[in-house]
C-alpha cells in the first residue's frame, strides 16, 4: 500500500466571475417562476416537471449545453459552471431535470464518437434543451457499479429487459441504455415512446424526482458505443454525475442552514428570539462548518472533472462521501429548529429533507465512496 | 505604490549587498540533517539589514520594518530570500511577538515604542509573550483581575497579580499585558494596556506542567512590578480596544498555511494503516476513512479559505469574491481541525494496540515550540486535548460563528453595566 499521489496542480476552489454571473441568473429565474410554495403547488399536478420553467432555465438561460462544445451544438462550458446550476437548483428544490438529461446523458453521449451524426445529432438536442434523455440505469449506481447489464439486444437492435428506478424515465425522448449485445455490453439509444417501450412510474421518496421503472420489450435501439469505449462512457456518465451531484447537495444544505438562521431570528419563546439561545446557535455554527467545507469539496470535485484531472476519482469519492451526509443532516436539522412548523406539508423543509435523503442513495451511497476511496487512497481493508 | 516589479528589485539588491552564505553542514552520524546553520552574527546582519530595507514586512510604514506595499506582496520578497537561501527569523520561536504585539504596537504605540520594540522584536534578538490569560479569566477575558496602580506623583504603574497559559515567558524579554486600572466601572472599560519587562523585579515564572509531561507554558506572578507610564500602549482604560486588535490579529494567524493530502496528523495515521496491516480490523477500517475524507475536506475548505484571501492568486479574476482581511472565518477552521486531531490521535492510539499501552517519556520537559505531528501516538493523544481549548474554546468559537458569521441573536448580557468590583466572583 502507498500513499496517493497529489494533484498535479492545486484546485481553483474559487468561483469565477462568469460563474457568479451565470449563478445570479438561475437564481434570479428559479426565485421568479420555482420558489418553493411553486414547487408545492406543481407537485399535486399531473405533470412530472414544469415545461415552461425547464424551457427557460435549459434553452432559455442556455445551461442544458454547458457541458458540450461549441461545436457540437453547445456552450463550451465545463463541469465548474455546471456546478453552479446545481447549486441553485438543488436550493431551491426545483423539478427540473437537470443532472439526469444535461449533466448524466450528455456526459455519456459525449463519451461516443461524436463524429457519428446519429451521436452528434442527439447531443445537440439535448444541449439546446428541446430533448430530454435519460441514462437508463438505475438512480442508485455508483461509478464503477454499472456492471453487468440487465438489458439484452438481439443482432437487430432488439432490445429487452427490466431497469427499476431510472431518475426522469418518463419523461425522457431519448433513453441511452446499457445493454449486452451480440458482441458485448454497449450504449443503445432508444427513442421514446416507441413500440415495446413500457414506463412504470414509481411513487417517489424524493416527490421532486420522479421515479420509473423501464420495461423493454423488443424494443428498436441503435449502437451508439461497443467495449471500451461504451464501458467508459458509462463510467464518466456516472463519475461526472457523483461529482456534479454534491453541489446540488451543497445547494440543499445551503437553503436548509440560511432558513433555519431566518426562522430561529425572528421566532421568540421564552421572551428572547431562540436563535438566541446556545443550545440552538452551536447546533447552526457547527452545520454552518460543515456546510462551508461542503462548497470545498464540491468546488474540488467540480474543478477535477473540468480540468480533466486524473485526481478526478478520489475528489469526486471525497465530495459525496462527505456532501451527501451534510445534506441530510441540513434538512433534518432544519426540520428539528423550526419546530412544530418544520414538519408540516405547508413548510417547504420535507421537500429539502426528501431531496437529501434520496441524494444520499442516488450514484452511490457514502459507503460506497469510501470503498472506492479506500482503493483510490491506499487505505486497503483488513 | 510599491508594485511586485519594485520589491524584486529591492530584494535583489539586498541579496546583493549581503549575500548568503551559510555554515558546512554538520558531519554525518550526529542526527538528522537540520535546518542550514548560520553563524549568529551574520544572520543577525542579514536579518537587520532586510527591516532596515523595509523587506521584514513590506505592509508596515517605511523606517518600521516596511515600505507601505499591500500585504499580499509580502508572499513576493518571501520566495525571492527563500529561492536565495536566506536566513529566516524563526517565526514559530517569535510567533506571539511577530502576530500579536506587533500590529498591536503599530497600531496604538508611540513613536518611540515602534523605533524601540519592533526591530528587534522582528529580528528575534528580543522575545515577547503575551500575559492576558489567567486563572480566573479565561474565556472571560475582560474579567481579568490584576491590577495596576498608579503610583501616586509619579510616573510608574505598580502591578500585581497572576497569568497563566503563557507561552514563552521563560524566554521573553518583554510582554504585552493587559491590567485593571479601575474596578469602580464596568470590566471591559476599566482596562489599560502596557509593555511589561519581563527581567524587572517582581516577575517571577514558573512553569506550568501539562497532561502530557512537558511544560509549553508558565504561570507568571507579578509582584510590585513597575512599569514605566512611557511603557503604557493606548490610553488610559482603553486596554479593551487595544486587546481587540491583539486578538483579531492572532486569529489570522490560523489557517493561513497550506497544507498537502495526508498533511499533518491524518498522514501519521494513514501511514501507520499501511505499515501494521496485522492490527487492522474493520471497524478501525470504517472510521479511518471516514477521518481520512474529514481531513481532506478540512484540508481544501482551509485552502479555499486562503484562496479567497490572497490576491496574488485571485486578482485576474476581476469580480470575483471580496478579499483581503480574514473574517472569522477563520475561526471555524479552528473547531474542524481541533475536533480532527482529537479524534485521529484518539484512532492512533486504539489501532496500535499494545504499542498504544506505552508513552515515550513523561520527563518534564520545556520545549520552545509545539510539534504537533512529532513524538508518539500518545503524546499527539494527550496533546491535541488542548487543540479545543487553546485560543479560544470551541464553545466560544462557535458563538463568533453563530453571531459573526451567521448573524444570530447575541446571548443576553448581565455583566456589561455592572461595575467589575460588583460582579460575582
Amino acid at each position: 500500500m502507498t500513499a496517493p499521489v497529489p494533484p498535479a496542480t492545486e484546485p481553483d476552489l474559487l468561483y469565477s466571475a462568469d460563474e457568479e454571473a451565470l449563478r445570479d441568473a438561475v437564481r434570479a429565474l428559479l426565485a421568479d417562476r420555482s420558489d418553493p410554495a411553486t414547487v408545492l403547488a406543481g407537485l399535486e399536478s399531473a405533470l412530472p416537471y414544469d415545461r415552461d420553467l425547464w424551457c427557460a432555465l435549459a434553452t432559455g438561460i442556455g445551461t442544458a449545453g454547458l457541458l458540450v462544445p461549441e461545436k457540437l451544438g453547445g456552450a463550451g462550458a465545463s463541469a465548474r459552471e455546471a456546478a453552479v446550476v446545481l447549486e441553485e437548483l438543488g436550493r431551491s428544490v426545483a423539478p427540473a431535470p437537470y443532472l439526469t438529461s444535461a449533466v448524466i446523458a450528455v456526459t455519456a453521449l459525449l463519451g461516443c464518437d461524436v463524429d457519428r451524426a446519429d451521436v452528434a445529432g442527439p447531443l445537440a438536442a439535448l444541449a439546446d434543451g428541446r430533448t430530454l434523455g435519460v441514462l437508463a440505469l438505475p438512480l442508485t449506481t455508483a461509478p464503477g457499479g454499472a456492471g453487468e447489464p440487465a438489458v439484452r439486444a438481439d443482432a437487430d437492435g432488439a432490445l429487452t429487459g427490466r431497469v427499476t428506478s431510472v431518475a426522469d424515465a418518463a419523461a425522457a425522448e431519448l433513453l441511452l441504455v446499457w445493454a449486452q449485445g451480440p458482441h458485448g455490453p454497449a450504449v443503445y439509444a432508444v427513442e421514446a415512446p416507441a413500440d415495446g417501450v413500457r414506463t412504470e412510474a414509481v411513487t417517489p421518496l424524493d416527490l421532486t424526482r420522479p421515479l420509473a421503472h423501464l420495461a423493454l420489450d423488443g424494443a428498436r435501439g441503435s449502437v451508439l458505443a461497443t467495449g471500451d469505449r461504451a464501458r467508459e462512457a458509462v463510467e464518466r456518465a456516472l463519475l461526472t454525475g457523483a461529482g456534479l451531484l454534491a453541489s446540488e447537495q451543497l445547494g440543499i444544505a445551503e437553503w436548509c442552514l440560511a432558513e433555519t438562521v431566518r426562522h430561529t431570528t425572528q421566532r421568540t419563546q421564552f421572551g428572547r428570539p431562540v436563535g438566541s439561545f446556545q443550545a440552538l446557535k452551536h447546533r447552526m455554527a457547527a452545520l454552518w462548518l460543515e456546510v462551508a467545507s461542503a462548497r470545498a469539496a464540491a468546488r474540488n470535485a467540480a474543478d477535477a472533472l473540468a480540468s480533466g484531472s486524473p485526481d478526478a476519482p478520489l475528489a469526486v469519492a471525497v465530495a459525496q462521501a462527505y456532501c451527501a451526509p451534510v445534506a441530510v443532516r441540513a434538512a433534518e436539522e432544519c426540520i428539528q429548529l423550526h419546530g412544530g412548523i418544520g414538519m408540516t406539508w405547508e413548510h417547504p423543509a420535507h421537500l429539502f429533507l426528501k431531496r437529501a435523503k434520496a441524494d444520499q442513495l442516488a450514484l452511490g451511497a457514502p459507503g460506497r465512496h469510501r470503498a472506492a476511496l479506500a482503493e483510490l487512497a491506499g487505505l486497503g481493508a483488513p | 505604490m510599491t508594485d511586485a516589479a519594485e520589491l524584486r528589485r529591492r530584494t535583489a539588491d539586498l541579496l546583493a549587498a549581503h549575500p548568503p552564505t551559510r555554515l558546512p553542514p554538520p558531519p554525518q552520524n550526529e542526527g538528522p540533517a537540520g535546518p542550514p546553520l548560520w553563524s549568529a552574527t551574520e544572520r543577525l546582519d542579514f536579518l537587520r539589514a532586510r527591516f532596515d530595507a523595509g523587506l521584514a514586512w513590506v505592509h508596515f510604514p517605511e523606517g518600521l520594518g516596511g515600505l507601505g506595499a499591500p500585504r499580499a506582496l509580502q508572499a513576493v520578497v518571501d520566495a525571492e530570500l527563500e529561492d536565495a537561501g536566506a536566513p529566516g527569523n524563526d517565526p514559530g520561536r517569535i510567533g506571539i511577538g511577530l502576530g500579536m504585539a506587533a500590529p498591536t504596537i503599530l497600531r496604538f504605540g508611540t513613536d518611540e515604542q515602534k523605533k524601540r520594540f519592533l526591530r528587534p522584536l522582528w529580528t528575534g534578538e528580543e522575545v515577547w509573550c503575551q500575559l492576558f490569560s489567567e486563572p480566573g479569566a479565561g474565556s472571560d477575558l475582560a474579567a481579568l483581575a490584576t491590577r495596576a496602580v498608579r503610583e501616586e506623583g509619579g510616573e510608574d504603574w505598580v502591578v500585581d497579580g497572576q497569568k497563566v497559559w503563557t507561552s514563552s515567558a521563560h524566554l521573553a524579554r518583554w510582554a504585552i499585558l493587559i491590567a485593571r486600572t479601575d474596578p469602580d466601572v464596568p470590566k471591559h472599560r476599566g482596562m489599560t494596556y502596557f509593555i511589561c519587562d519581563m527581567t524587572d523585579p517582581g516577575v517571577e515564572v514558573r512553569p506550568l506542567r501539562q497532561i502530557t509531561g512537558e511544560a509549553e507554558f508558565n504561570e507568571v506572578f507579578l509582584t510590585g512590578v513597575r512599569i514605566p507610564d512611557a511603557h503604557r500602549l493606548g490610553e488610559v482604560g482603553e486596554g479593551w480596544k487595544v486587546a481587540q486588535t491583539t486578538l483579531m490579529n492572532e486569529r489570522v494567524a490560523i489557517g493561513g498555511t497550506r497544507i498537502p493530502r495526508e498533511g499533518g496528523m491524518i498522514g501519521v495515521a494513514a501511514t501507520a494503516w499501511r505499515e501494521r496491516p496485522e492490527l487492522r480490523t474493520h471497524d478501525l477500517h470504517q472510521r479511518l476513512l471516514n477521518l481520512w475524507v474529514d481531513a481532506e475536506v478540512a484540508r481544501l475548505t482551509g485552502e479555499r479559505l486562503r484562496q479567497q484571501l490572497s490576491p496574488t492568486l485571485n486578482s485576474v479574476r476581476a469580480g470575483g469574491a471580496p478579499m483581503g482581511q480574514p473574517g472569522p472565518e477563520g475561526s471555524g477552521m479552528k473547531l474542524a481541525f481541533a475536533r480532527l486531531a482529537q479524534e485521529i490521535s484518539g484512532w492512533e492510539v486504539e489501532f496500535l494496540a499494545e504499542d498504544g499501552l506505552t508513552y515515550d517519556d513523561w520527563t518534564l520537559r520545556r520545549p520552545d515550540g509545539v510539534d504537533f505531528t512529532g513524538r508518539q501516538a500518545g503524546y499527539r493523544y494527550l496533546r491535541a486535548k488542548g487543540n479545543s481549548i487553546e485560543g479560544g474554546t470551541s464553545e466560544v468559537l462557535l458563538n463568533i460563528v453563530a453571531e459573526r458569521v451567521l448573524g444570530l441573536p447575541p446571548e443576553p448580557r448581565t455583566d456589561k453595566d455592572v461595575a467589575w468590583k460588583d460582579l460575582p466572583r
